[in-house]
């Protein structure tokens, strides 16, 4: 297919029933709502969500039904606490946790990047959340044989999906802000979607390639979705809508509440524009950039 | 005993909260120059508390991959907030912090919990509740820094629960069992330092052991032993929590306006 497709085409082939799935890795920042609500409009199912942490989107996918194993070290609202859908979907045994911790997710991302079968850390010896675990084989160093360390296994995601500031056409990518494990978590994946607020000439890409986190010839879709990391902030477009977080905590609390929030916001409207439309001019105003930061110009010339 | 001691009702601040002399309190575990895990919180405000007053040098690590040498010019509820960018000195990625963590650059990490036990470790992933098994976000972190940070402090309420004798999921590794447990895991170094509670400053002996260091003003010793869920052992040389000073209780208010966070 041609590179740039719209979300929904995107999700449909590219994110089939029981794939794994990783998303939010920029941490709080970038995080891909508006792919994420297309995966829950088109009712995928058996999911397995990857990342280092998730601020309330893979609890909407929980809470949706879509998934049936998380591999993370965090869920939940990060300004909040607990996320409930997760929670209930946890103690009620509806969904299979691997418990992972941030460092121990970057490096099965890393070792899934760089095509070997674990990376060795000093991480996490001594913690339960290791304990009869899949992803963590206990290993002594081979030149210093005392050293105990973790084999963290690889991790190779069916698909990763991005949000980024820009991309051109072939789905290289500017980024700029706190990266988190996106690059490895990119390099590691079978497929990626690209979601870029702006789509650009490749002129501005190749203008500052040390900004390029994504070369294009890892990425299957590039979409161009303004506001689609709505809640989350994406750096010179818009800042992060904290009361969103709040209400969402607030109109999850039970089974009822989350269908209902789910109505409102991912099954009662049609995509991205309609869900901006729905957030109004007057709230997208206060979100957007007050006062601009530019960098300093850098010199690639010689 | 207490009764010569100032209180958080006759105090000649009157008005701190608690969570203020927390912050307080957590400001001064931060040394000049130390490279701090500073995480979310409470402890977000401890790090610009003491860039603010005695430790102009603290550099602060995130693990979104974010390196600060100023606090953030606004208050932020995570450390991925745009105001946590503008103006750091590096913003890169996640492994790159947690390498400078684990090859042993970090000095002091903060940390929050569920529960904290006799030999300071923490649970943040389950919890048994009234009506059974209560999920928690989980460990984000805080294992990683627990395992590779040269000291670490962790943050809670105080109260039974809390503080368990043995957390019932060991999540990020205090002294575990007691002396050189961490050593027979591997652990390259580290350990907690600190337990600061809504009632008290705990320490760990030699032993790996917490004993009470210091009472908040207000709170007896009786309070904190029978609000602990083991027989905490008491300094010889018991200590009240020193109250949060002007400077500091500016610090705090001028970031935290409207006491989102230290209300």
């Amino acid at each position: 297919m041609a590179k740039v497709v719209s979300l929904r085409d995107a999700v449909a082939e590219l994110v089939p029933d029981g794939a794994s799935v990783a998303m939010g890795l920029q941490m709080e920042q970038m995080i891909p709502f508006a792919a994420g609500h297309e995966i829950i409009r088109q009712k995928k199912r058996g999911l397995t969500l990857i990342g280092p942490i998730s601020d309330i989107l893979f609890d909407q996918a929980i809470g949706a039904g879509c998934v049936e194993k998380v591999i993370a070290a965090w869920v939940g609202n990060v300004m909040m606490g607990s996320a409930y859908n997760f929670r209930r979907a946890v103690e009620q045994n509806q969904i299979e946790i691997f418990n992972m911790t941030n460092f121990s997710v970057a490096l099965a991302l890393q070792a899934g990047a760089m095509g070997v079968p674990f990376l060795p850390t000093r991480t996490a010896l001594g913690s339960d959340t290791t304990r009869g675990h899949p992803f963590f084989h206990p290993m002594v160093s081979p030149f210093e044989p005392k050293e105990s360390l973790w084999a963290v296994r690889a991790l190779n995601p069916d698909v990763t999906i991005v949000h980024v500031q820009r991309a051109d056409r072939d789905g290289n990518a500017h980024c700029w802000g706190n990266f988190g494990v996106m690059i490895e978590g990119v390099r590691a994946a079978q497929r990626v979607i690209v979601i870029a607020e702006e789509i650009v000439d490749s002129g501005v890409i190749r203008s500052d390639p040390n900004r390029t986190v994504i070369p294009g010839f890892l990425v299957n879709a590039v979409v161009e979705s303004p506001y689609g990391a709505h809640p989350s902030p994406v750096q010179g477009y818009y800042k992060r809508d904290d009361a969103f977080f709040r209400q969402y905590h607030e109109q999850t609390k039970t089974r009822e509440d989350n269908r209902a929030w789910l109505n409102r916001w991912v099954y009662g409207i049609s995509g991205r524009e309609d869900y901006v439309n729905q957030l109004g001019a007057c709230r997208l105003g206060d979100l957007t950039v007050k006062q601009h930061a530019y960098a300093a110009q850098a010199d690639f010339g010689y | 005993m207490t009764s010569l001691l100032p209180t958080l009702a006759n105090s000649r601040w009157q008005a701190y909260t608690l969570a203020e002399l927390m912050v307080a309190t957590a400001a001064r575990e931060i040394k000049d120059g130390e490279i701090v895990f500073v995480g979310m919180r409470l402890p977000l405000i401890a790090f610009v508390v003491a860039k603010r007053t005695h430790a102009p040098r603290a550099v602060g690590l995130f693990e979104n991959g974010v390196i600060r040498g100023t606090p953030a010019p606004e208050l932020i509820y995570t450390m991925a907030d745009p105001p946590n960018i503008l103006g750091a000195i590096q913003c890169l990625d996640m492994l790159g912090v947690m390498s400078l963590l684990q090859s042993g650059r970090v000095h002091l990490g903060f940390l929050g919990a569920a529960e904290v036990d006799r030999f300071g470790n923490l649970n943040s992933t389950e919890v048994r509740g009234v009506q059974g098994m209560v999920r928690l976000p989980g460990a984000g972190g805080a294992c990683d820094i627990a395992s590779l940070a040269h000291r670490f402090v962790t943050l809670l309420e105080h109260s039974k629960q809390r503080l368990p004798e043995r957390v019932s999921f060991l999540t990020s590794p205090g002294y575990g069992e007691g002396h050189l447990w961490r050593e027979r895991q591997g652990l390259p170094r580290g350990g907690p330092s600190a337990v600061i509670t809504t009632k008290a400053v705990l320490r760990f002996d030699e032993g790996g052991e917490a004993f009470l260091a210091s009472l908040h003003p207000g709170v007896s010793m009786e309070d904190v032993l029978a609000s602990t869920g083991w027989k905490l052992r008491v300094s010889k040389n018991l200590q009240r929590t020193v109250e949060p000073s002007l400077a500091e209780l500016e610090a705090i208010r001028e970031y935290d306006k409207d006491g989102f966070w230290t209300k």
